[in-house]
């Protein structure tokens, strides 16, 4: 976080130096795009605050957590594969996540094959590449997210 | 329609939480405590990260990365798939149709499904937003991992194809 403070002011004063009229129009464009996703944003912390209250921290370590295992990680990547949601709600949700003890692992399987894997894109994708070429695509995209998934999990000393 | 729902949802919830306080309904202050633990860490990492993809849009110029994409020679073509793919603004579902022009356009098929697969994994928009949530070292490893794998299954995916004769589909879209 603190990386995206000093990323953040140094480029808006690159900006402001460069071009002042350019830089309050990046402003417009960034408030505009927050007000316009703040209500699937909202709607996605109260879901999640009313989840967590029923599904007590220690459940979501056991199953989604680093001592899971191979559980949290194939639930991680089958909640990725099967829903479809915006980065810009599944990234906070996987920070809150994270807070909550859930492994980094699990949250690459979630959030890998949500970007990778096009279940609910599926009717559109056919329709530009025929099914044959969707279905190869998306398996294809599949593996390479369950290698995403182990990476991280080595990276990060999850796994071994 | 859809938003009008998730509107009712949160003035429900908001309803909700505001008599739990009245009648001291504990359940209702835990999840409103939770909500509010949640809001507040969101609001530290929020504003900064949408600024950053306010800059973003306004300074890269897409037109200059769409006409390189023309000269698809060897590893430049996946170089500025990869690149275009960056600046997608939207979801993958724009990637699509900018797949089939581009394959109307005679592009080769390992960059064209180099430039979808990296359209749904590179976004830079998006990848902003992770970074912030998820740390860069998790994005550093996810992108590092990612990107050299859609393009070698890219290249055997156009070997496939030329060797079984399967070809996107033949209507104009």
């Amino acid at each position: 976080m603190k990386y995206l403070y000093i990323v953040t002011s140094v480029s808006m004063i690159i900006s402001i130096i460069t071009d002042w009229k350019k830089t309050i129009k990046a402003v417009k464009i960034s408030l505009n795009k927050m007000f316009k996703i703040m209500p699937n944003f909202l709607q996605m912390l109260i879901m999640i605050a009313i989840i967590l209250y029923f599904v007590p921290d220690e459940v979501i370590v056991k199953y989604l957590g680093k001592s899971a295992g191979g559980v949290g990680t194939v639930l991680g990547l089958s909640f990725g594969t099967i829903t479809m949601m915006p980065g810009f709600i599944a990234f906070p949700l996987g920070g809150i996540l994270l807070d909550k003890g859930v492994s980094y692992m699990n949250i690459a399987a979630f959030t890998t094959t949500l970007m990778v894997v096009g279940f609910v894109t599926f009717p559109v994708e056919k329709e530009y590449f025929g099914v044959k070429i969707t279905v190869l695509r998306n398996v294809i995209g599949f593996f390479i997210a369950v290698i995403v998934t182990l990476v991280i999990g080595l990276f990060f000393g999850e796994v071994f | 329609m859809k938003n009008k729902k998730t509107i009712i949802i949160i003035i429900a919830f908001f309803v909700f939480i505001f008599f739990s306080l009245v009648i001291n309904y504990n359940p209702g202050l835990e999840i409103g405590e939770n909500f509010l633990d949640f809001a507040i860490s969101m609001l530290r990492v929020l504003p900064a990260a949408f600024l950053l993809i306010g800059l973003f849009e306004v300074w890269v110029d897409r037109e200059t990365i769409e006409k390189h994409f023309g000269d698809d020679s060897g590893l430049k073509g996946y170089f500025w798939s990869i690149l275009l793919a960056s600046t997608t603004v939207g979801g993958t579902y724009v990637a699509f149709p900018v797949a089939y022009s581009l394959y109307k356009k005679g592009a080769k098929y390992s960059t064209i499904f180099t430039y979808v697969g990296a359209a749904a994994l590179v976004r830079i928009p998006m990848t902003l937003f992770e970074a912030s949530f998820l740390g860069i070292k998790f994005t550093i490893i996810r992108l590092g991992t990612s990107l050299p794998l859609i393009i070698i299954t890219s290249i055997f995916l156009e070997k496939l194809l030329k060797y079984k004769e399967i070809s996107f589909r033949k209507e104009n879209k």
